[in-house]
């Protein structure tokens, strides 16, 4: 115990506590990603535009509504929908006349969107930093354990565990998530027995648009709201995805954790590089099991 | 009748592109060199994903560590200029060769996400590392020697380099190993079973790509005379990929189409708006749902016989 209590002293714990609440965010993300992954097979590359423009209308609602937590929590339901929209029109307008093509096409098209989404976003948003507060009922913080934790980032730890349980009961216990997983494994055959599987991609990319604008909707008050937030966002989530096994929403749990924890332990061990942890459990993992650590859809 | 023409053409081209300095302003020249090198470097990248069939989307990677070690050496050790410009390539084609190891035994689109992603680790890196790499303000004011300092020099060597290494490739795809690693890219289950090697094969292609794509990154310090981190970041890579597919990924020469045009439009749009990514976006979205074989890819499709045309 003193050994343990030694090197886990209270700070690192506490910092450690607050990278997983980041890494709650992290989750939110990628389980779009690998939702859309699973049945749609794309590797969306525009995920991380749908999550900045999620953090950017944040901005703009809570600024509407004039601050405060009611203005903050309408935030966190309306940006996420406007994404939705946003999703619903490239799936519609887009994506769903091209699924006969290869993946290298549909790959580079969402790259084209994110390339478009960018630059409409600094159009619209113009490319000043913008930054949210956190509203005064999340400011301060708790105690945990006799550690400091603030309550912005205990509430993500809250928030984290409920979309993990929201997500897994529309997958495994509505008929639409069924569905869904149907067509992760063989969109055709699902097709063949009279299902309209158009609007079963529909809904799994607006859902997954849906958790990308979440994801940046709850990021607002952490970070300065920029252009390029998308950049490395996107990156993150294709390695949270890899470790965890594509399509395979525990393993964009479990990857979040893993990338999370890696990244975190190995700042505090080594400042200027420590970005490179997670990518040395990228590859452990792939070394034991080359196709993530969770069973994946394909 | 249409492929003896090609040679002429060819002729004809680099003829052109040997006079083209002379009439010229300076800065078009410089214009005209990071068209050579980029062309190169999308030709590159076409022996990995149109020639193997490999989903190498971090292939700005090769093209920055060309360019950082070539930087490096030039700046950094008393070693004479032929050995920095051995150096950067090959130091791309070694990392080509770790990553390419890494990544080798996962499926198409698996395989290109963990290319990317392991290529942002090594920008990250370079951004980071300001003590050796300089970090994001790069390295500038790179020392090179007299000859191909001037920017007519420098043109001169990157038109020479370019056809080089393009004329190489084109002897490399007709080659025994070219036609293999086509036939891996049309069924790797078919070419195991005739006993091809497959992985052997991914990885030669992934590190010869990896070396021509250094070596665009070498010819980058020549012209630009420095470096710097964004030149391997991922949405460069996939800005190549999108050379390739607007020229013609399983064409030979798409991709210096696809490589001028881009580098072209981008110099002339950026004089009039801050728009780029816009343009781009446009251009890839409309090329991808009316035009997939890419310019040139149509234009030889619809000069075969109807027959070979395919699907």
């Amino acid at each position: 115990m003193d050994f343990a209590a030694n090197l886990f002293s209270t700070g690192t714990l506490s910092q450690i506590l607050v990278g997983l609440s980041r890494t709650t965010i992290l989750f939110i993300v990628s389980s779009g990603m690998s939702l859309i992954l699973g049945v749609l097979r794309i590797p969306n590359v525009a995920h991380g535009s749908l999550y900045m423009i999620g953090a950017f209308a944040a901005w703009t609602v809570i600024q509407f509504l004039g601050g405060g937590l009611f203005a903050f929590l309408a935030a966190m339901i309306v940006a996420p929908l406007i994404v939705a929209a946003v999703g619903f029109i490239l799936e519609r307008g887009f994506f769903s006349y091209l699924y006969e093509r290869e993946h290298l096409m549909l790959l580079l098209l969402t790259f084209s969107f994110a390339l478009i989404l960018g630059d409409l976003v600094k159009i619209v948003w113009g490319p000043e930093y913008r930054s949210v507060t956190v509203p005064a009922f999340f400011q301060g913080s708790a105690e945990i354990f006799g550690l400091p934790l603030p309550w912005y980032n205990l509430f993500l730890l809250l928030v984290g565990p409920c979309i993990a349980v929201f997500l897994w009961l529309v997958i495994n216990k509505t008929k639409l998530g069924k569905i869904a997983r149907a067509a992760a494994v063989d969109g055709e055959m699902v097709g063949a027995v009279g299902i309209n599987t158009g609007w079963i991609f529909a809904f799994t990319f607006v859902l997954g648009s849906f958790l990308a604008g979440l994801g940046g909707a709850l990021i607002a008050p952490m970070v300065n709201i920029s252009l390029g937030m998308d950049h490395s966002l996107i990156i993150e989530t294709f390695l949270i995805v890899i470790i965890g096994g594509l399509g395979n929403m525990w393993g964009a749990l479990l990857g979040s954790l893993i990338f999370g924890l890696t990244q975190s332990l190995g700042i505090l061990v080594w400042p200027q590089f420590g970005i490179a942890f997670p990518y040395l459990a990228v590859v452990a993992v792939l070394v034991v099991r080359p196709r993530g650590l969770l069973s994946s859809t394909w | 009748m249409r492929r003896s023409a090609t040679p002429f053409l060819l002729l004809l081209l680099l003829a052109a592109l040997l006079a083209l300095p002379q009439v010229l302003p300076r800065f078009h020249t410089y214009v005209a060199s990071i068209v050579l090198l980029t062309a190169l470097l999308a030709t590159s990248l076409n022996l990995a994903i149109g020639y193997t069939g490999l989903y190498q989307f971090g292939h700005a990677v090769f093209y920055g560590v060309g360019a950082y070690g070539t930087a490096l050496v030039l700046t950094r050790s008393g070693m004479p200029a032929p050995v920095a410009f051995l150096v950067g390539p090959l130091a791309a084609a070694a990392l080509s060769l770790v990553m390419g190891v890494i990544c080798i035994r996962l499926s198409k689109l698996y395989f290109g996400m963990l290319q990317i992603s392991l290529g942002s680790l090594v920008w990250a890196v370079v951004y980071r590392w300001y003590s050796f790499t300089g970090g994001d303000d790069g390295i500038h004011g790179i020392p090179l020697p007299d000859a191909i300092a001037s920017p007519k020099g420098s043109y001169y060597f990157t038109l020479t380099v370019t056809a080089l290494c393009v004329f190489a490739m084109y002897r490399i795809v007709r080659s025994p190993f070219g036609k293999v690693i086509q036939g891996i890219r049309d069924n790797p289950v078919r070419a195991a079973a005739i006993g091809v090697d497959v992985r052997l094969h991914q990885l030669a292609s992934l590190v010869i790509a990896g070396f021509f794509g250094g070596v665009a990154g070498s010819l980058f310090v020549v012209v630009e005379n420095s470096v710097f981190p964004d030149m391997m970041f991922w949405t460069f890579s996939l800005e190549v990929l999108i050379m390739c597919l607007l020229g013609g990924m399983y064409t030979f020469f798409g991709p210096l189409v696809g490589a001028s045009v881009i580098v072209l439009l981008r110099v002339f749009a950026s004089v009039h708006t801050q728009y780029w990514s816009l343009i781009l976006g446009t251009i890839l979205t409309l090329v991808i749902i009316f035009l997939p074989d890419g310019v040139l890819g149509r234009f030889v499709r619809r000069s075969l016989p109807k027959e070979d045309r395919g699907a």
